[in-house]
Formats: C-alpha cells, sequence, structure tokens
C-alpha cells in the first residue's frame, strides 16, 4: 500500500467510497488542500450542536447533548446520607462514564472499552478540579471550580447530598469527552435540589407536597446549584500543518493526534490534554487551537443559554 | 518574588536525579528512574510476535501495564497506561517490526511527586537498554503554578497538592547535531520545542500554561544532558555479560 503509482492508476478507476476504505489517508489529505472536511465543514468548525433538557424524568437533574452524532446521555440522582469525618459540612459527587455497546461496533459487552475509564477520570477532574489523584468513586473536593461541595450540605456533619452523575454514550462518533462535558454540565444547569425535611425520628425525608405543615422542611423550596466558572471543551486533530477541529470517529482513527482544550466562562484553563501522538504541538499550534476553542466557549453558552430559557417558559 | 520551598530548592532547581540501566536480568531492557524521592522501575520486554485484536498488524504494537506502589488498579492507572503508551507510540520507529508486540511494565515503587514524568524517563531509558529502535527520547517534566503566579519545576507531592495548578510535560530530546546547519527543524522552530505530550490538572490562565512551557523546555534540556551523559558513561564501562 502506498505506492504512488498504483494509487495514481487506482484513484481513476476506483468508486469514491472504495477510495476512502482503501487509502484514507490520501482521501483526506486531498480534501485538506482545499481546506474542507469529507462533511463540507471548513476545518476550524465544529458540528450542530443541541442540548435537550430533562430528558430522564426520574432524574433530579438530566440533559441529552448531541454534537453532530454523538450523543451523551446524563442524569443526576441526589441521595442524602451522612458526610465524611473530614469534611463534616460538604456533600460528594460521583461521575460515572458508560459505553455500552450501542453506542459502537467496536465495544462488546465482554471486553471493557479503554477509552471508558479515560474519559470518566478526565471528567471527574475536570468537574470536581482537585489535585488529589486518588480514584475513589466518591470524590470530595476542597477546590472546586464550578460546583461549591458546601452548598451541598444539609445539616452540618449528620446530613449532605450525595450526588451520582451517570452519563450514558449513545452514540460514538468522536470528540466523545467534549459531548461527555457538556451533558454534564448542562445536567448540572437542570438539577433542582429536592426540598427535604426532618421526621420525628431525626432522619431527613423528602418532603411529598407542600401541605405537610406539622415538619418544618430542612431547605425551603427545590432550588437550582449555583454554578461558578462553567468549563467547556474542543478537541482539535493536529495533522501536519492542518488543525482540524471537533473530529468525527473516522477522523480519529486516521489522524491519531489530538488535543482536548477546555476553558472555562472566565477564559482559564481548565486542562489542555494532549497524550501523546506523532504530530508536536509548537507553540503557534497551541494558539490557534486555544483560539479555536475560545470561539466554541461562546458557541457553547449560546446553546446551553438557549436549551435553558426553553426549560423555563415551560 | 521568590517561593520558599520546604527543600529549600530555588524555583527552577530540579531534585537529584539518578538513573541506572540493566538492572533486571530476565527483561530484555529495563531502568530504574528516581528524582528526588520518586522511584520508578520500568522493565521491556519485546519485540514479541503477534499483535493485539485492535491494533494494526502492519506497525509494531506497545502495550503498558502499570503497576501501583498499593492498591488496585482503577482508572488512575488505566489513564496512565494509556497516555504512556500513546507517548511510547511516537518516539518508536514502529515500522521497523511490523505485527509485533512490545510490552512496557511500570512499577511505582515510590510516589513523591512528579509520577507519571518520572515514568515516562525511565520507560524511555528502558526502551534504549532493550535497544528498540526509537526516533528520539522523550524527556518529561512536571510544572506547578503557584497561587501567587510562579511557576515552579519538579514539585514534591506535598507541593502538587498545594498548589494552584500542575501541567506534565514531554518534550523531545534536545538534538546535537554535526551538521552546521543545526537541528531539523518544524514550523520554523528547533524540534525538541515541540510537545508530545501535555496533561494539566487545576486551573491556570492560558499565560500561565504557556510560561510552564518555557520553563518546561529550559529543564528539558538540562534532562538531555542528563540522559546523554548517563548513556554514554555506561556505555564504555559495561561489561553486559550476554
Amino acid at each position: 500500500m502506498g505506492l504512488p503509482n498504483a494509487s495514481a492508476d487506482l484513484s481513476t478507476e476506483v468508486e469514491v467510497d472504495a477510495f476512502r476504505r482503501l487509502f484514507p489517508l490520501r482521501f483526506f489529505e486531498k480534501h485538506l488542500l482545499e481546506s474542507i472536511r469529507p462533511d463540507a465543514r471548513p476545518l476550524g468548525r465544529a458540528r450542530d450542536t443541541t442540548i435537550a433538557l430533562g430528558a430522564v424524568a426520574s432524574a433530579n437533574g438530566s440533559a441529552l447533548a448531541k454534537i453532530g452524532s454523538t450523543t451523551m446521555l446524563a442524569a443526576i440522582k441526589m441521595e442524602v446520607r451522612t458526610p465524611s469525618m473530614e469534611t463534616p459540612d460538604e456533600g460528594c459527587i460521583a461521575i460515572d462514564f458508560h459505553m455500552p455497546p450501542i453506542c459502537s461496533p467496536i465495544f462488546r459487552p465482554c471486553r471493557p472499552s479503554e477509552a471508558a475509564p479515560v474519559v470518566a477520570k478526565q471528567l471527574s477532574d475536570t468537574i470536581l478540579r482537585h489535585a488529589n489523584l486518588f480514584p475513589r468513586l466518591f470524590i470530595a473536593a476542597e477546590i472546586s471550580g464550578m460546583i461549591n461541595l458546601k452548598e451541598l450540605s444539609l445539616v452540618s456533619g449528620k446530613a449532605a447530598w450525595m450526588t451520582y452523575l451517570d452519563i450514558y454514550c449513545l452514540d460514538a462518533d468522536g470528540a466523545l469527552f467534549d459531548a461527555a462535558l457538556l451533558a454534564a454540565v448542562a445536567a448540572f444547569s437542570h438539577l433542582e435540589i429536592p426540598v427535604v425535611s426532618l421526621n420525628d425520628d431525626g432522619k431527613i425525608v423528602l418532603s411529598e407536597e407542600q401541605g405537610l405543615s406539622d415538619r418544618e422542611p430542612v431547605n425551603k423550596e427545590k432550588r437550582k446549584v449555583n454554578l461558578g466558572g462553567i468549563p467547556f471543551s474542543l478537541t482539535c486533530i493536529l495533522h501536519k500543518n492542518y488543525i482540524l477541529a471537533d473530529p468525527t470517529a473516522e477522523e480519529e482513527s486516521i489522524m491519531e493526534t489530538s488535543v482536548t482544550m477546555v476553558l472555562d466562562s472566565s477564559s482559564q484553563l481548565v486542562s489542555l490534554y494532549k497524550p501523546g501522538g506523532a504530530v508536536l504541538a509548537y507553540t503557534s499550534a497551541i494558539q490557534d487551537c486555544i483560539a479555536l476553542t475560545r470561539q466554541r466557549v461562546k458557541e457553547l453558552q449560546k446553546v446551553l443559554e438557549e436549551a435553558i430559557s426553553g426549560m423555563e417558559v415551560d | 518574588m521568590e517561593v520558599d520551598r520546604e527543600d529549600g530548592r530555588s524555583q527552577n532547581q530540579l531534585r537529584p536525579l539518578a538513573c541506572s540501566r540493566n538492572n533486571l536480568h530476565r527483561a530484555h531492557g529495563s531502568a530504574s528512574w528516581s528524582q528526588g524521592d520518586t522511584k520508578v522501575l520500568a522493565a521491556v520486554y519485546g519485540p514479541k510476535a503477534g499483535t493485539k485484536k485492535n491494533e494494526n498488524p502492519e506497525k509494531a504494537c506497545i502495550e503498558v501495564i502499570w503497576k501501583p506502589k498499593t492498591g488496585q488498579i482503577g482508572k488512575l492507572e488505566k489513564e496512565y497506561e494509556m497516555i504512556l503508551k500513546r507517548t511510547l507510540q511516537s518516539i518508536c520507529i514502529l515500522t521497523v517490526n511490523p505485527n509485533t508486540t512490545t510490552s512496557v511494565i511500570i512499577q511505582v515503587a515510590n510516589d513523591d511527586g512528579a509520577l507519571l514524568p518520572s515514568a515516562i524517563n525511565a520507560a524511555c531509558m528502558a526502551l534504549v537498554d532493550a535497544g528498540i529502535p526509537t526516533r528520539h527520547l522523550a524527556v518529561s517534566i512536571c510544572c506547578c503554578v503557584a497561587r501567587s503566579g510562579l511557576v515552579v519545576l519538579d514539585p514534591t507531592k506535598l507541593e502538587e497538592q498545594k498548589m494552584k495548578a500542575f501541567a506534565y510535560l514531554v518534550f523531545p530530546n534536545s538534538v546535537h547535531s554535526v551538521l552546521p546547519e543545526g537541528s531539523p527543524s518544524g514550523q520554523g522552530e528547533p524540534i525538541q520545542n515541540g510537545i508530545i505530550t501535555s496533561v494539566t490538572h487545576g486551573i491556570m490562565s492560558v499565560d500561565d500554561y504557556f510560561y510552564c512551557l518555557e520553563r518546561g523546555r529550559a529543564a528539558s534540556t538540562k534532562l538531555s544532558d542528563f540522559l546523554r551523559k548517563n548513556l554514554q558513561q555506561q556505555s564504555t564501562d559495561s561489561s553486559k555479560a550476554g
């Protein structure tokens, strides 16, 4: 494979689809020379993004995020438990990322994917932002940019919220981390903390309706969580001198060097993740990627605000 | 403005480095790397015949196994394995031995900060010891950003936890060129300025990150010199008994 004469002869005879399968890199490079990609996007443009809030009715907060074909469903459930001894006035968040076999033909139930634990860890690092690297499932963080864990406390030392965030990948078509982070952030902005009250045994129970007047509710009303700097991310692929934003799965498998940048709404760099790859990233390439990410943050902020205001109208 | 570090180092000073090769006799290549109290052992077995199911059989495949000092293998170890595998794939010449698997096993002996950079350095030395063909070596450094905005190199575990953010950076090693034109460059910059791998934790501003890159590059030159001296020394006075 790869003799220039052979492919030049074949390319006149072979159909486009066959050429795409037989010589994928040449197929893409022909497009890159014209500064376009096979799905007619310019190099720096991301795919169409949509967010639907409240996708799971039984969850306290949920969202379905789609970037192109990549679909992620995030759901948050909350439970009251006693906080740990070291942090008596903080709640906990447990983040889990699942890639069920529905998302891609590569993943089977018996063989766990390599990508899932890595994306799960990246997500928990980004949302919780702590320097402690221990992979405990219930992670309590001191410094958390997006969510202040002290807000999740009910009665100091006795009761706090335990939040389970589960993200399911329904369709894996590249840029998994971007879509997962967007779904998680959207689910948190949709989250409403339920009303609870203290019953006679001293236990916290959910208040059913507002008519139960003999019990004083611990928190007055369903409230939303205050989010600090919201992180948004963009994955770019580096190939020779080209920078492609928001790759599809096909592009990711052919050109393997990817850089994921996470910026928050105040333009602070939350994470710059480049896990190896044949292409070296020079300063100019990083600056271009950061500029693309800044643009993408603005787009995503608009999409999220539209989704939230759409929910409130109902 | 100076930062007070507990062990009295200046902000750009690395901890004492120590490296030895050919520690393990069964492994085809092995190395032990320590930066201060952080110590990592790396062993390389390979190339062995055959590749795994999803891997491309036209290229050599690299498999990484990360063994922590204590505890079970979890997401953190899986992430380190993935980062190490992709970093080593970019420095090895994969087309020399197609359809083979090279296993790199990392055993953490002690973790006192900058664990992933030490492991990458150890793995590179083990690859050299095993004779796996590589394009260049990878030199890895950890840079921390303090709350005041200062960049501190090679933190201990305590410093990593107290700082605002830190970044693990991996650069190709610096080139000593025989030709007078200088080292091969891409995009007008020398090749050792490019980043192979970058992993950051914590929030920092974009300018802080670029400052980390500069400091990291300067430190990687020092590390490259250390590697070069170490490899030259061991090759002149070694008498490898088979």
